[in-house]
């Protein structure tokens, strides 16, 4: 049906043209169908960093609130779990947290801002299940060497009081470490950074 | 590279036949004019609603006590869900608009006449089950008018001797619009009619490739053929046609964006106002009113006094499309060359339509009952007189060849 | 074709509104660029309104997006819920109200209809005229009674600004026989701590956030839409001259 003077470089450009924009066009419809599957506002609220008075923590006692749908742990360990802390490095899979499951401020022996109050997801880094609370030294079932942690009943994965992964357990990772930082001595919020890194 | 990957593909599956069959080596007329970008219009509204619903399927909640909220949540918390929202909702009237627009294209051509009867039928299906696909959709924001105008709809029914009450209670699986009404529509709404729709849509485009389309003229191009079997008057829809629905489809996207950006509610007649209201099944609205595209209907009923004869009426105003094939026995297809009867005829029952439709949104008081009952009349009208003034119409000559 | 059905269903719009029912309204004076407006009226609505209406669908923490107040002066200026666990409500919180349907039943014998898409569904001039035409009323458990809503449970929450206005009635003879009472005018009673401009402009401000609330979305909206129309309109042009010169091989 062409017929034989048509323009074959004007049709081309312009075809391209039309591709082009169309294109284009597509791309602009696509935006708000793939941003729609972004959290919702009520997703973001429920989400919303969780502030947590401390002020009555006592020490050896477990603190647990829910973020964004996790239990996330607030502890304030004894003077003795930080003088054991070292001691067990060579236990460890990633004693100096090299994998990047905390953030920058908690890259540290203690894993935390201050020394004595940990603060970690509480979700083993196996499969998922919540590790139990045991910071009773030397356990019959843990062992004469135990010097406080984290126990996952459904494979058996241990962690150190700092939330660090020991070997020779399916748990590959430390625990996360969420971002959190001192509104003041008394409250800690969980959820953001506040800033200061 | 393409050349082998095609090789490959039509040895096992027909996508070149395909694409020549109804494409590149599909013969339209080629003196398709505006009314003619409807049909291509009605197939993009479709895939608009159905991606626009999909989206919306993900955010929405099919129960009673949430999904009013579900709606301002989608319309508030979800990221562009305003945006989705307003796309469906503008795309349900937009989809009407078009499709009545591509109906009166096949009254004025006679596209419903001989070889494509069935065309026309598959059309008609489609027509009811879109429909009933809108009137499910609209109780899903379980609005006021949502509540109430299904609460009517339905009531109907009873109209029906012997089987009509059981037959509502069957529907609604409740004693009146609840949950279980709104579970049940859900589910009909989002997968079962679109299903049917898409089939339907496949049949309909398959019967009108197998006979040809029809064109302003009414003249059968394949009548007139050059030595390859092409017809003398007939263009590849492929690349003609494709190129200038771009340009129809990109020029619809104008209007269909000037009122989802700027007039979303259309002054009360997409959106309407009681349904920003939660439903409430102990107060009724003043003023219940099917949406805009079923009151030409609405009108039929409530004319009728009898509330039985009134659903047989309203019914027997879709039923009448369906039987046009065979009423209108004139031979002659297009407007263009047919008698001034069909010509006043059909002018007729356009008013009559559009003014029924007008009537349908006002509240029914004894004139506008009045002016129902005339405009009825003569809505049915146009079908009787149309089968005796259609036998022996005065005809204009129809050329062999497309030369306007 | 749609625009024009569009216009010819507008127009039959007003014939309808026009029919449909009494009151004449008075025109609100909404301006959602007017960003002093919306906060003053956000502060009243939170002051005034949230005590019994909620706006369940409405989060504060959008107020002060959309305005220009951080969360600290949204939860300052607008919250003043507590949850049920003695926390101040927070900011990304919707806007709901401690009052139960029982209670409002009894104390005002009905449901209280939430206010978040109210202005969606009755309208800025409806919103706007009811909220100035509230009048003493003998006969009405609340001693009020309203030109816009008949008969309606609500109490002159803002009486203390307008005052107490009693309304004037004139007896007419309508065209089947009978007499009718047409209203005629208000007579301050009571005066209020506003005059009647004031009180019309602090009505007006809380209107506003009212239409605001109820999609606050739509001034970005009509600015996507006038992006989207120029889009369109170049690709029109570029996909005409396409069609053009393709269709130069027919005819």
């Amino acid at each position: 049906m062409t017929k034989d003077g048509a323009d074959l470089n004007k049709r081309r450009f312009l075809t391209n043209t039309t591709a082009v924009i169309g294109a284009v066009g597509a791309g602009f419809v696509a935006v708000p169908f793939l941003a729609s599957w972004a959290p919702s506002e009520r997703a973001k609220t429920a989400g919303a960093p969780v502030e947590v008075d401390i002020s009555k923590l006592q020490e050896g006692q477990k603190l647990t609130v829910e973020w964004r749908g996790k239990p996330v742990w607030i502890i304030k360990r004894t003077e003795q779990n930080l003088k054991d802390l070292p001691t067990l490095n060579d236990k460890l899979r990633d004693p100096d947290s090299e994998n990047d499951q905390q953030p920058e401020y908690a890259r540290n022996t203690t894993r935390s801002r201050k020394p004595q109050i940990a603060v970690m997801v509480g979700i083993c880094t196996h499969l998922g299940c919540s590790p139990t609370y045991r910071p009773d030294i030397a356990p019959a079932d843990l062992g004469a060497d135990w010097k406080g942690g984290f126990f996952c009943p459904c494979h058996g994965s241990k962690f150190d009081l700092a939330g660090r992964v020991y070997q020779g357990v399916p748990a590959p990772l430390n625990l996360v470490v969420p971002p959190y930082f001192f509104k003041s001595e008394r409250t800690v919020l969980i959820g953001e950074d506040g800033g200061a890194a | 590279m393409f050349k082998n990957l095609m090789t490959w593909v039509d040895a096992r599956f027909p996508a070149t036949k395909m694409w020549n069959e109804h494409l590149a080596e599909y013969y339209a007329p080629k003196n398709f004019n505006f009314w003619y970008f409807f049909g291509s219009l009605a197939l993009l509204v479709l895939v608009i609603q159905i991606v626009s619903g999909i989206f919306l399927t993900m955010h929405y909640k099919p129960d009673g006590s949430i999904a009013f909220a579900s709606v301002e949540y989608i319309m508030r918390d979800v990221p562009y869900g305003w945006l989705i929202r307003y796309i469906h909702s503008t795309g349900a009237t937009a989809f009407f608009v078009v499709v009545y627009l591509h109906m009166f294209r096949g009254l004025m051509y006679g596209s419903f006449k001989k070889p494509r009867e069935l065309v026309w039928l598959f059309g008609m299906f489609i027509y009811l089950a879109l429909m009933a696909e809108a009137f499910m959709g609209y109780l899903l924001p379980w609005g006021q008018m949502s509540f109430w105008g299904a609460q009517v709809i339905i009531s109907l029914f009873g109209a029906l001797p012997i089987i009509g009450e059981p037959l509502t209670l069957w529907i609604r699986g409740d004693y009146v619009i609840s949950d279980a009404t709104l579970n049940r529509f859900f589910a009909l709404h989002v997968i079962a009619l679109p299903l049917v729709l898409i089939g339907l849509v496949v049949a309909h485009i398959i019967a009108l490739h197998e006979v040809g389309s029809n064109n302003p003229e009414g003249i059968e191009i394949k009548k007139n053929k050059d030595e390859n079997g092409v017809p003398l008057d007939g263009i590849p829809f492929h690349p003609y046609y494709s190129v200038k629905d771009i340009v129809g489809v990109i020029v619809f996207l104008m209007f269909f964006s000037l009122v989802l950006f700027f007039a979303p509610e259309g002054g009360g007649y997409l959106l309407e106002h009681a349904n920003f209201i939660p439903s409430d099944p102990l107060k009724t609205p003043e003023h219940i009113a099917p949406v805009w595209y079923f009151t030409p209907f609405y009108a039929i009923l409530r004319a009728v006094p009898d509330k039985l004869m009134g659903v047989i009426a309203m019914g027997l105003s879709i039923v009448v499309l369906f039987l046009l094939p065979w009423i209108d026995q004139c031979k002659v297809k297009s407007i263009r060359y047919r008698g001034m009867s069909f010509k006043i005829l059909l002018v007729l029952f356009v008013i009559a339509f559009i003014a029924l439709g007008w009537l349908g949104m006002q509240p029914a008081t004894p004139l506008l009952t009045m002016l129902a009952q005339i405009f009825s009349v003569i809505y049915f009208g146009f079908f009787i007189a149309l089968y005796f003034t259609s036998k022996n119409e005065a005809t204009k000559p129809v050329p062999e060849r497309i030369t306007k | 074709m749609k625009q024009l059905l569009g216009v010819i269903l507008l127009a039959f719009s007003g014939l309808v509104m026009a029919s449909g029912g009494g009151v004449h309204l008075d025109k609100a004076p909404v301006d959602l660029h007017d960003k002093e407006s919306l906060k003053r009226g956000a502060e009243t609505f939170a002051n005034y309104c949230l005590s019994c209406h909620s706006a369940d669908y409405m989060r504060y923490n959008r107020i002060g997006r959309d305005l220009g107040w951080s969360d600290v002066e949204v939860s300052d200026k607008l919250i003043s819920t507590r949850g049920a666990d003695g926390e101040k409500t927070k900011v990304g919180q919707l806007m709901k109200v401690a009052m139960n349907n029982d209670y409002s039943s009894v104390a005002f014998g009905t449901k209280i209809p939430g206010l978040t898409v109210i202005a969606r569904a009755r309208g800025a001039d409806w919103l706007y005229t009811y909220l100035r035409t509230f009048y003493l009323d003998d006969s009405r458990p609340m001693g009020v009674n309203n030109l816009a809503f008949k008969d309606v449970g609500m109490p002159h929450v803002l009486w203390e600004q307008q005052g107490l206005q009693k309304a004037v009635f004139k007896t007419v003879e309508g065209e089947d026989g009978n007499e009718k009472h047409i209203f005629e005018k208000m007579e301050i009673v009571q005066p209020g701590s506003m005059t009647a401009e004031e009180y019309d402009a602090f009505v007006g401000d809380l209107v506003n956030f009212m239409v605001y609330m109820g999609e606050p979305v739509q001034l970005e909206r009509k600015s996507l839409g006038i992006k989207v129309l120029v889009f369109l309109f170049i690709f029109a042009i570029v996909a005409y001259l396409l069609k053009k010169e393709y269709w130069k091989d027919v005819h």
